[in-house]
């Protein structure tokens, strides 16, 4: 279900810059669906990247086969991301604040951390550089507090949070992420019982359509057949 | 060169070490031998410190790590590295950017300058975390942009598809930051899976990436990058990337694979015969249309 919410944010034709995990089935399932000119940009220099396998990491090689072009690190965040290329980044975290501020650096105190996460990688300048940010992240309290313990991305450009219960986006005015859309059979006290914060809600929440057929079976039998990324 | 003869004359205990390769062309093979010739009070930069810098921060070889993503691509975490900055080893300190501010500092380091610039960091806690990220005012639009310090190494390890035997050097696939470690480096050690012929090198110059002008040796190694991999050669070995998440969450275990697989074997041909399911990795054949370099 968030692979699919998540794939239909995408419109055909943008340039997005594609994470690891959900991030890459949404974007494969939106180029199989409704974009088939979505052109997916890994941060490992793939460009307009057609994997014939789910990628295992970020720098897997059939990125590279068959690809548009293949480029230097330096290309991607100079050429690429910081001269406004890019139209949509995704971005994953261990923790994604009020104001869309995510964290993947440090649970606890940066000196003594009690947790040690692997860091920004590129996110810190994905957040900046992308014209507008998609996080999918799972709901719980400890996912959504108040703040994050670290700022490694933040948070102005995040346009939406798909989670696994609904949508969550930004308000132009306020600058914090209100409920904006529920998945079928979900209320809105479930999503606040997964937010650490007084979530507010739009006025009007949309629902959102359970996957289709088509996107159940791309999903299950073509993207992710071993269920590596699938669950439930 | 032998492995172990370039390793033994370029790398010394205290230097800062580049074994480069994002994800792809990571020189496993140079990075068990500086840890059986148990070098010492080293600074391992690389974007992505992997399973290798795991193994070199467990066997006690690093005094610092620069990085700008610890994790196990697309499996988990990095014990060794989480003990040691969670203050369960033996401590190691650490200077930590972005992926970006890690290439910056390469490019200014390749490029001769003592800094590179780039629109970034703003709204973000890394330069409170990090001290040397700073900010510099643009002299002709008055814009303030983020700045990091040019990183020279004293040795870069490229691991390359193949290189004639001057050091001419081609590779295709990802090509990470191997050009720019390469070129900001004092001297530079590059381990390929295959010794070609200048003509070879020649009858293709655009995918040269390294020119023998900067390289000081050059090892022969086949499946040197093993288990990452080699676009063309071999696959990622993914299920040691997942066994590495149970190997390095218990100490014992760790030391118990560093034995048997670094520490108990002479050289990278000893370990490649300890790996039976190799054949399964290997690339399948997919050539490129060609082109006419002709005038």
């Amino acid at each position: 279900m968030m692979a699919a919410v998540a794939a239909r944010e995408l419109s055909d034709g943008e340039v997005v810059f594609v994470g690891i995990g959900l991030p890459n089935l949404a974007c494969n399932l939106a180029r199989r669906t409704h974009a088939p000119s979505l052109v997916l940009i890994y941060e490992s220099g793939a460009v307009g990247a057609v994997p014939e396998r789910l990628p295992v990491s970020i720098g897997d090689p059939a990125l590279v086969t068959g690809s548009l072009m293949v480029c230097g690190m330096a290309d991607v965040f100079q050429l690429l991301l910081q001269n406004g290329r890019i139209e949509v980044g995704f971005l994953g975290g261990a923790q994604v604040d009020r104001y869309g501020n995510i964290n993947t650096t440090v649970i606890g105190a940066y000196e003594r951390p009690k947790v040690r996460l692997p860091g920004s990688g590129g996110a810190a300048e994905i957040a900046i550089h992308a014209r507008r940010t998609l996080i999918v992240a799972k709901l719980s309290p400890r996912t959504f507090p108040e703040r994050v313990d670290f700022v490694t991305s933040p948070g102005q450009r995040v346009a939406k949070a798909i989670t696994d219960k609904g949508v969550l986006e930004r308000d132009e005015v306020s600058g914090e992420l209100v409920l904006a859309a529920l998945y079928p059979g979900v209320e809105a006290a479930d999503v606040q019982a997964g937010v650490g914060w007084q979530l507010r809600c739009r006025p009007r929440l949309a629902p959102l359509d359970p996957p289709t057929p088509t996107e159940l079976r791309l999903l299950r039998d073509v993207l992710d057949p071993q269920r590596l990324y699938l669950k439930g | 060169m032998a492995m172990k003869d370039a390793v033994a004359r370029f790398v010394h205990d205290g230097d800062a070490v580049v074994i480069e390769g994002f994800t792809h062309l990571i020189s496993f093979a140079a990075g068990h031998e500086i840890i059986r010739q148990r070098r010492r009070d080293l600074t391992l930069c690389r974007l992505t410190p992997d399973l290798i810098y795991d193994q070199m921060i467990a066997a006690g070889c690093a005094k610092k790590l620069v990085f700008s993503w610890a994790g196990n691509p697309g499996v988990g975490s990095l014990h060794a590295f989480r003990r040691a900055v969670e203050g369960q080893g033996q401590g190691l300190e650490i200077e930590e950017y972005s992926h970006f501010g890690m290439v910056a500092r390469f490019s200014a380091g390749a490029a001769g300058l003592p800094f590179w610039t780039l629109r970034n960091y703003a709204g973000t806690d890394l330069p409170r975390a990090n001290p040397r990220i700073k900010t510099v005012s643009c002299p002709y639009t008055g814009e303030t942009l983020a700045t990091v310090p040019a990183l020279n190494p004293d040795v870069t390890i490229v691991h390359a598809q193949r290189a004639d035997a001057h050091g001419n050097t081609q590779i295709w696939g990802l090509l990470g930051v191997q050009k720019e470690a390469a070129f900001a480096s004092r001297r530079v050690i590059v381990v390929v899976e295959e010794l070609v012929d200048e003509r070879v090198i020649r009858s293709d110059p655009n995918r040269t990436v390294i020119p023998a002008m900067i390289v000081d040796a050059v090892v022969v190694e086949p499946w040197g990058a093993h288990p990452s991999y080699a676009q063309g050669y071999y696959d990622r070995d993914n299920d040691f990337y997942v066994a590495w998440e149970t190997i390095s969450r218990e100490p014992a275990a760790l030391a118990r694979y560093l034995d048997e697989f670094v520490y108990g074997i002479p050289d990278r041909a000893a370990y490649v015969e300890k790996q039976p399911g190799l054949a399964r990795l290997k690339a399948k054949a997919q050539f490129c249309a060609g082109v006419n370099y002709g005038f």
